[in-house]
């Protein structure tokens, strides 16, 4: 709790950190009340025609697409699309990556070494290549974009809770609670998990904002959620041949990825300031 | 002797890394449909068809032994044929590899002749407008979708100022193909409208490729320079009254690119993942563009071809900025 709070009062005190915050909690907020909030909510799925590529106005404040709905209110749908995506993708990663990492990292032998080597065989490809090749194979919907970014982003947690249990393992508190009898698994979990946590979370925040990019690429390429989903990348992908007349239906949503991307971004710097002691003591240096 | 032993540690790791990814392309074609020959016969094959050509491609054998058949087709550079054109992969591929090439290594290079002196200034000038602004630019630089910044370039100097073509590669059929790499050619033949042609077509996909590679390599210049700037020898070269120009650009500037030389593969792998939706905003006939059109045309064989070469392009980078990072930093190959 004392941990919380204290990342709490510095996360205020760091007023670009807080900016990344306020992204990242309006973007929950939009994709929760994005009934409410949104001026056409029955736009998602339904066209009008008749409608089709106006420009911004008041009754449509970015615009109509190429079937005549309103680009404002299928954005803030897209962010449904968007957070589901990067959690559960990012969640799996991380329940594939860190008992991977904890376990190579605390037994010595060649099964660690393999683990190690596989991972690090998915970090030899470039994430978003891999990523294709199995968001192709499996077809075009949400449920294989989120499988093929978990198969594709476990390696980096992996990694990084191997590299960190490796570091954490030969300390006294380690090694008094192996001689108080305790079992690894309770050793892994108990002891040195919650040391390793903060680096976790640190590379999680920033992991998502990479996840939403890759994600909407995927979009782009055709290979997201089938239409009429208003994923943010499908539609910027629809708006191309709309160009450069209907600029704002390209426009707004790639605005609203970056938004996205850059509240994760500069939530993960700040956090990693704040949590990571080493480079918090070079940071006072340097300012 | 050390630094032999790190290249021969890196060269013997290349095997077994390859091979992993082959056997992954091959998972995901093989392994993963449930039926891998209907998925490619399509929807309308007969159950004869599918028979046939599952004799003809080898499905009808146990898993181990297609295994091994397919790393040894792959290993001699045989990829298959198209399901589409049904003309051999390897071919395809290495027909786009020069554009891509070609993209890429312009793109480093003026990300790094354009970001290492940003990242210079930006260290020696910290806290001054100068700095925020850079910042602001490279924290931007990692969150902005790729192919949204393609078509806004596209938007902007192409459609609305009519600056630079729309897309393409070169206007006609550009110069007599025999290497590929237009600008070489272009230059070598003397030829200087087609050598402003390829450059004209070339401006707006390299600033979109290299805008994330310069935000990377501002930030690792600056954060080198600034640890650099603070050690022991910088106070003692200051002490004995060099020039603040030459202790800069010559002392401190080596020790802090050996961190961003490091991160050139890490920038190699950013530019290989845009190049896909870069060239495919901007008609660049590279490999990217060839994966999207096999995306389109549900061409499995071609996208597993193109996940292999740039895999395999990805790793050999990231093995070369190793071996050289061991010939810069001594501390390295000790």
């Amino acid at each position: 709790m004392e941990t919380l709070s204290f990342v709490f009062r510095k996360l205020v005190e760091d007023r670009v950190a807080l900016i990344g915050a306020v992204i990242i909690l309006l973007l929950i907020l939009t994709a929760i009340f994005a009934p409410i909030l949104s001026t056409h909510p029955e736009d998602v799925l339904e066209f009008h025609p008749s409608e089709r590529l106006q420009g911004p106005s008041l009754q449509h404040f970015f615009g109509t697409d190429r079937m005549g709905s309103d680009v404002y209110s299928r954005i803030l749908y897209g962010a449904r699309i968007t957070i589901t995506i990067a959690v559960i993708a990012i969640g799996a990663s991380v329940l594939i990556g860190v008992p991977i990492g904890l376990v190579a990292g605390y037994y010595h032998g060649w099964a660690s070494d393999a683990l190690m080597r596989v991972s690090d065989i998915f970090l030899a490809v470039p994430q978003i290549v891999l990523a294709i090749a199995i968001a192709q194979t499996l077809g075009p919907s949400i449920e294989n974009v989120i499988l093929a970014l978990s198969a594709t982003y476990w390696p980096f947690w992996a990694r990084l809770v191997y590299a960190e249990t490796r570091s954490v393992q030969n300390e006294v508190f380690v090694e008094a609670s192996i001689a108080l009898g305790a079992s690894p698994a309770r050793v892994m979990i108990l002891h040195i998990l919650p040391n390793i946590m903060s680096s976790i979370i640190v590379r999680t925040t920033i992991g998502m904002g990479g996840t939403i990019l890759t994600a909407a690429a995927l979009g782009f390429l055709g290979l997201g959620a089938p239409p009429p989903s208003p994923e943010w990348g499908r539609m910027i992908s629809e708006s191309r041949e709309f160009l450069p007349e209907a600029w704002w239906y390209a426009t707004a949503p790639g605005l609203a990825i970056f938004l996205v991307v850059m509240g994760f971004n500069l939530l993960g710097d700040g956090l990693r300031d704040i949590l990571d002691p080493r480079i918090r003591r070079s940071r006072r240096h340097d300012d | 002797m050390k630094l032999l032993v790190l290249i021969l540690n890196r060269l013997f790791w290349l095997v077994p890394t390859i091979l992993g990814l082959i056997v992954i392309t091959f998972t995901i074609s093989h392994v993963i449909p449930a039926d891998p020959v209907a998925f490619v016969a399509g929807d309308n094959a007969t159950a004869e068809q599918i028979e046939a050509l599952r004799k003809q491609l080898g499905l009808d054998q146990p898993v181990h032994i297609q295994l091994w058949r397919y790393i040894v087709a792959v290993v001699q550079g045989d990829f298959g044929v198209s399901l589409y054109t049904l003309r051999p992969i390897a071919d395809d591929l290495a027909g786009r590899l020069p554009a891509t090439l070609e993209l890429t290594i312009v793109s480093v290079l003026v990300s790094a002749v354009i970001g290492i002196p940003l990242g210079v200034i930006s260290a020696l000038e910290r806290n001054s407008i100068l700095d925020h602004v850079l910042r602001i630019i490279t924290v931007s630089g990692l969150a902005i979708a790729s192919f949204w910044l393609a078509i806004l370039f596209q938007l902007l100097f192409a459609m609305e100022l009519g600056w630079t073509p729309l897309q393409g590669r070169v206007a006609g059929w550009g110069p007599d193909v025999v290497t590929g790499f237009f600008l070489v050619v272009s230059l070598l033949m003397a030829d200087a409208e087609v050598f402003w042609d390829v450059v004209s077509h070339m401006i707006l996909p390299v600033m979109t490729l290299a805008f994330p590679a310069l935000a990377t390599i501002v930030r690792f210049t600056r954060a080198g320079v600034l640890e650099a700037i603070n050690s022991n020898y910088v106070m003692y070269e200051e002490a004995m009254g060099l020039p603040r120009r030459v202790i800069v650009w010559k002392y401190v500037l080596r020790n802090a690119l050996i961190g961003t030389v490091t991160q050139i593969g890490l920038i190699f792998g950013i530019l290989i993942a845009g190049a896909v939706v870069v060239e495919a905003v901007f008609d660049w006939p590279g490999l990217g563009y060839y994966a999207v059109q096999s995306i389109l045309q549900s061409d499995y064989n071609a996208i597993m071809g193109f996940t292999i070469v740039s895999g395999v392009i990805f790793i050999v980078v990231n093995l070369s900025v190793d071996i050289v990072h061991g010939f810069i930093d001594p501390r390295e190959s000790r």
